[in-house]
């Protein structure tokens, strides 16, 4: 697969990752490099095979649903860049 | 104890003398903050707490003095910048968490705490873990205490822990904890001359690691002897419900396992790992590795692993695309770092993003974006994941013959810092044979085994059932015992490095 450069601009937009119009040239290249690597696997034949999304076969527990934390809200928003009267702050988003 | 200096003593060693009063666990600290502060030009701590550790010292010699000692009591030990300490910056090498101070300590770190060990600093890595070679830290790449012979240009120390094994093998730590996702303990344990084991997916917990890849991301010890390995694992397991994937099972003393007899035990040479174009010196020591298994008993069995080519393409899938998810937190708002400047919410995030995360960063995380997006999913990241069982049954017939496998930790030694820095595919083939064992959640360790021609170490590694741990450190303890590896690179604390 290889990549153009508006493909790059859309994963970037994506991602939420701020890409300069100069540099999506040769991020695409870059890009489209590791995908055509990653292509080999295309040889693989993985007719019935189950996704393996994990390694261990344990099942996800059950836990009571009980609060088991808080009430720390100066920890919370100690290391936010910006936060006032016990929120976070971000820029305006609403008119 | 025959006069050396204190920073030569095995965690073994220094646990033992501690017990037995010889010295005390603040002369132990002392010594390693003086060799710390003098190798700084290593650059393997990112941050040294001196403070902290005389604390912890002091305290320990209360304890040792009352007969109250614990299992690692005032055991000095460097943490990797990837495990959050309480009141301690923890950054993940990364500029979009500087300065983040967690409010929190992670389980691993302090099972150790616990257990009475004493913390010296945080150590190096590759910005999120996301490298072979420690060049990608947001705080610079760190330097191998070994030299070439007849060639001095500073070598990497691996990655991602490369900063943990660099300063294990430079005696600026006993021990140090290092995190693995497709050979982060192991390669670069294999480049210092030092030990790394990688447990079994699920044996340590994951709260409070700054995750990379969730899947595959596991914590464990590098250390400088594999009786020292064996006894921080045993101080880092164990079941933790606060991590989901944690297995709950009871941690054997991994101690014991060491100096265990392997006679009458399989070993299996998987032919796929006798890659085209091999390094002649890594097929030699392989071979040398085949034989001290032989000699103390082992039966040896070649096997076949088919889906071994296709372990790195699934793990350039997978890694990247969960890494991708889990890296959207970082979004300038809660803990980090913001871009200054006007514009939106939008404009905010990406811009905190584009100047926060680091180039191989970007990559991955477009990558697992593309791979995940929608169009594509199924042809890329469910097909590796359909790899992945395969690769994982591999690993189960095989072990249906054998006890444990016999691979190289690494396709070669270390390389000049600023080399394979404009492929990332020549950078991620680092990994080629440590990777299958991650996506099968394996344990695996990396022993030094010998120097090459340029007199640099190269480790073998050996990679077990799922909690087998023992298995694969007793037959690494063989390989150590016969390898009589002296790990003395040039440059060590107090040494001129």
């Amino acid at each position: 697969m290889s990549l153009d450069k508006a493909t790059v601009a859309r994963i970037a937009a994506l991602a939420r990752i701020r890409v300069p119009e100069d540099e999506l040239e040769r991020l695409a290249k870059e890009l489209s490099n590791i995908l055509g690597w990653i292509e080999q696997l295309d040889a693989v034949d993985t007719e019935n095979v189950p996704p393996m999304s994990q390694s261990t076969d344990q099942k996800l527990r059950w836990r009571e649903d009980a609060v088991t934390d808080g009430g720390i809200p100066e920890k919370v928003l100690a290391n936010a860049p910006a936060a006032r009267d016990g929120y976070f702050t971000v820029p305006k988003v609403i008119e | 104890m025959a006069g050396g200096p204190l920073t030569d003593l095995s965690i073994a060693e220094a646990r033992d003398g501690l017990k037995a009063g010889r010295f005390t666990s603040k002369e132990l600290v002392e010594a390693y903050l003086s060799v710390m502060e003098a190798a700084r030009a290593l650059n393997a701590f990112v941050t040294e707490t001196p403070e902290r550790a005389l604390a912890g010292a002091e305290e320990a010699d209360r304890r040792l003095a009352a007969g109250e000692g614990r299992a690692l009591e005032g055991v000095p030990l460097a943490i990797k910048d990837l495990f959050c300490t309480e009141g301690v910056m923890t950054t993940a090498c990364s500029r979009i968490l500087d300065g983040f101070t967690p409010p929190y300590e992670s389980t691993v770190s302090q099972k150790l705490w616990d257990a009475g060990a004493v913390m010296l600093g945080k150590t190096n890595l590759d910005e999120f873990a996301m490298g072979s070679s420690n060049t990608t830290s947001h705080f610079g790449p760190v330097e191998n205490p070994w030299r070439r012979a007849r060639d001095n240009r500073p070598l990497v120390p691996g990655g991602s822990s490369g900063g943990s094994a660099a300063a294990v093998a430079a005696r600026l730590c006993p021990g140090a904890t290092g995190t693995d996702t497709g050979g982060s303990i192991r390669q670069p344990a294999s480049f210092c001359g030092v030990v790394g084991l990688k447990p079994t997916y699920g044996r340590c917990s994951r709260w409070g690691i700054v995750a990379f890849a969730s899947s595959l991301d596991q914590a464990g010890p590098i250390t400088r002897t594999v009786r020292d390995s064996a006894i921080l694992l045993t101080h880092m397991s164990g079941f933790d419900p606060k991590d989901s994937t944690s297995v709950e099972r009871p941690v054997p003393d991994f101690e014991t396992a060491v100096g265990r007899s392997v006679k009458g035990l399989k070993v299996g040479v998987p032919k796929e790992y006798r890659v085209e174009g091999m390094d002649p010196e890594i097929e030699a020591l392989w071979q040398k590795g085949i034989e001290y298994l032989t000699d103390a008993g082992m039966e040896v069995k070649e096997i076949s692993l088919p889906h071994t080519e296709y372990a790195l393409p699934v793990y350039y899938i997978l890694a990247p695309a969960e890494a991708s998810s889990n890296l959207a937190r970082y979004d300038g708002v809660r803990f980090g770092h913001r871009a200054e400047g006007g514009g939106d919410l939008l404009d905010m995030y990406e811009a905190t993003r584009s100047e926060g995360f680091g180039a191989e960063v970007r990559r991955r995380i477009m990558i697992g974006t593309y791979v995940l997006s929608a169009g594509y999913y199924d042809a890329y990241y469910l097909k590796a994941q359909k790899v992945r069982t395969l690769i994982g049954r591999d690993f189960e017939a095989a072990f249906a013959d054998v006890d444990v496998i016999l691979t190289p930790t690494a396709p070669g030694a270390a390389f000049a810092i600023g080399e394979k820095e404009d492929d990332p595919i020549s950078m991620y083939l680092n990994d080629v044979f440590t990777v299958p064992a991650s996506l099968a959640g394996l344990p695996g360790i990396s022993v030094p085994a010998g120097l090459d021609g340029d007199g640099l170490p190269l480790g073998l590694q050996l990679i077990g059932k799922p909690f087998d741990e023992e298995t694969v450190i007793a037959a690494a303890g063989v390989i150590e015992a016969r390898a009589g590896f002296d790990g003395s690179p040039a440059a060590r604390g107090g040494g001129g490095a």
